[in-house]
């Protein structure tokens, strides 16, 4: 069984803050993480491969420092890390980044076979969920997104059956194999990694691709380039005018209460 | 007319039925219509046996729609509905394309702009058209709602953005309305389709609720101490003929169903009034519910940013405050009912 994972390193999007007199973002001090969807779908690889055997391959694209994502991985018992990491890819978009990552895949699968591509259902910092699909419409593969679980997995039979929300319910879905998944948090809950696994990924150093070499990639489809979008302006959104805010320890309960329900009946938008 | 900008709605439909994402959508496209000359606004359908969904497009402003029928169709999977319209964008080059960003559509729309190799922006929360440049101005939010970001696709087409249920307006539709409809073939067959569906496990009734329709919402969060607190929300909910919902962090924590999640992960949400207790208001939880018509906080942190974008907010524990709020809802009840009575 050999499962590629795809995860991006991304700022802990829920520590962001922003500068009140600029209106920018303030990086410095905003810890780098993998990911969260990603790191489940590293543990659902991990766990087939105990199941099955074989190999967990994590790919990422993004800066030098996005290594070490490939090093916490190692840690939860992947065995092979790839950054695809060169200034050429910088500015890309959702369409730039598929091309990238299914280029390599395409490339990874050709030195052996792969039963399955694994995607977090989108980054916490862009909240696309595009670049799964994408890879998945490149290369021409069964897609299916919103994974919540895994009810069978067969490499050998080369099918699977897979269990993905939706509005509606639970859609029970079967596949071929290689397919490929955009995965929820609960595919699977992530555990202490075994001590093995941790004392290898210490010794352990990802590979760095560039944009020339091992894969070729056209220059024409990467990085800005290869971008249809472009940010046209960024800005912090403008605060909502708020009303006031009244303390029960001023008031007491019952006339504070009675204070909201008149300017709900005011705003005239329920009737009691 | 090779100089026609079409502008293109998604028609999504499940059963039969038309998603309302849809109608939204298409209330937009005649916004943006207005700002583009020499446009028109036209819809894309999908399913099987499906046709009589054309007539309800026409009435929400659409002049034409383009009509994939095939039983290849009945359920939406990913491969055919992304082949069969990435093969009708290719012929007609609609300039704009608008899709829900529901799970579907979030599925299908990066699938067909992969496949035309166009520029799709992600859950925008406005839409315009540049007046200088006449493209689509596509604003959504990033890092977690802490950002706007208005995204440009410069040179290739269509433009495609996606808009999450209950982020525009809902329009109301005409009596009537004529439109043309536009007949197109699939070109492909169940045995090319490598996934299939086996069965759907309906969500438990208990929560298959449409809060994202709802007109009331009585949310909870971290501050209600204890996943029995949504106990008092339901009653309150009840009694305003609303529905519960929900905080990310509550969700996480598994003291109630994801599909009470409000929020950038979860849902947006546009009810009349929307009651936030015990919930601190992180901006990720903000940005689904700012479409509120009046937003009532209540929170014993007085710092707490929900209280940023309340209408009105009451600082005290909530074990304390929506009592009397249910005691005082069922009093003037009681007591216009009385008058009512006397008045008979």
């Amino acid at each position: 069984m050999h499962a590629i994972v795809a995860i991006k390193q991304v700022p802990d999007t829920s520590n962001v803050r922003i500068n009140p007199e600029t209106g920018t973002l303030i990086r410095e001090g905003v810890p780098a993480i993998i990911n969260p969807y990603d790191a489940h779908a590293v543990e659902l690889a991990v766990r087939l491969k105990r199941k099955f055997g074989g190999k967990v391959t994590v790919i990422t694209m993004g800066p030098p420092k996005a290594s070490e994502a490939l090093v916490e991985c190692a840690e939860q018992g992947a065995d092979r890390g790839i950054l695809i990491s060169d200034r050429k890819f910088s500015a890309a978009d959702t369409l730039a980044t598929s091309y990238v990552l299914a280029r390599t895949i395409e490339a990874l699968m050709a030195e052996e076979p792969v039963d399955l591509l694994l995607f977090g259902k989108q980054a916490i910092d862009g909240d696309t969920a595009q670049v799964g699909p994408g890879v998945a419409t490149r290369l021409g593969l069964p897609l299916i997104s919103y994974a919540v679980s895994v009810e069978s997995f067969d490499p050998i039979a080369r099918t699977g059956v897979v269990h993905r929300r939706t509005e509606r319910g639970i859609e029970v879905l079967q596949t071929t194999l290689p397919a490929l998944l955009t995965v929820e948090k609960e595919i699977a809950a992530i555990e202490r990694a075994p001590l093995p696994d941790v004392i290898r990924a210490a010794q352990y150093t990802p590979e760095v691709w560039s944009a020339s070499e091992p894969v070729a990639f056209d220059v024409t489809k990467i990085g800005i380039k290869g971008s249809p979008t472009i940010v046209g302006k960024a800005y912090t959104p403008p605060p909502k005018k708020a009303g006031a805010a009244v303390k029960v320890a001023d008031k007491g309960v019952a006339p504070t209460v009675a204070e909201a329900l008149a300017k709900i009946k005011i705003a005239n938008v329920v009737k009691f | 007319m090779s100089d026609t900008k079409r502008i293109w709605v998604l028609i999504e439909q499940e059963e039969g039925k038309a998603h309302p994402v849809s109608w939204e959508l298409l209330g937009a496209a005649q916004r943006l219509s207005a700002e583009l000359p020499g446009s028109v606004v036209e819809g894309v359908l999908l399913g099987d046996n499906v046709e009589s969904i054309a007539a309800e497009a026409y009435r929400y402003g659409a002049t034409k729609v383009y009509l994939i029928d095939d039983p290849v169709l009945k359920v939406y999977r990913n491969a055919p509905y992304a082949f069969g319209i990435a093969n009708i964008v290719k012929k007609f080059t609609p300039e704009i394309f608008l899709v829900g960003a529901t799970t579907l559509g979030r599925d299908l729309a990066s699938a067909i702009a992969t496949r035309v190799a166009t520029g799709l922006t992600a859950d925008c929360t406005e839409l315009a058209i540049d007046p200088e440049k006449h493209i689509l101005a596509a604003t959504r939010p990033t890092f977690g709602g802490n950002l706007m970001a208005t995204i440009l696709c410069k040179t290739q087409r269509p433009q495609m953005a996606t808009v999450r249920p209950r982020v525009l307006p809902s329009p109301n539709p005409a009596e009537t309305g004529t439109g043309e409809l536009v007949r197109e073939t699939l070109g492909m067959t169940e045995d090319e389709v490598a996934v299939k569906l086996l069965n759907v496990i309906a969500t438990d009734a208990g929560d298959q609720v449409d809060i994202e329709y709802a007109d009331v919402i009585v949310a909870g969060g971290r501050g209600l101490g204890a996943p029995e607190g949504f106990k008092l929300l339901e009653e309150l909910a009840e009694l305003l003929g609303g529905v519960v919902g929900a905080s990310r962090a509550v969700v996480d924590a598994g003291w109630i169903n994801v599909s009470r999640q409000i929020g950038q992960t979860g849902k947006t949400v546009r009810p009349k009034l929307f009651i936030a207790a015990g919930i601190s208001g992180a901006i990720q939880h903000r940005v689904g519910i700012t479409g509120s018509d009046f937003i009532l906080a209540i929170n014993n942190d007085p710092n707490a940013a929900i209280f940023s974008v309340a209408d009105f907010g009451i600082v005290g524990d909530l074990y304390e405050v929506l009592p009397e709020l249910i005691n005082q809802i069922k009093a003037q009840r009681a007591g216009h009912g009385a008058a009512e009575v006397a008045h008979a």
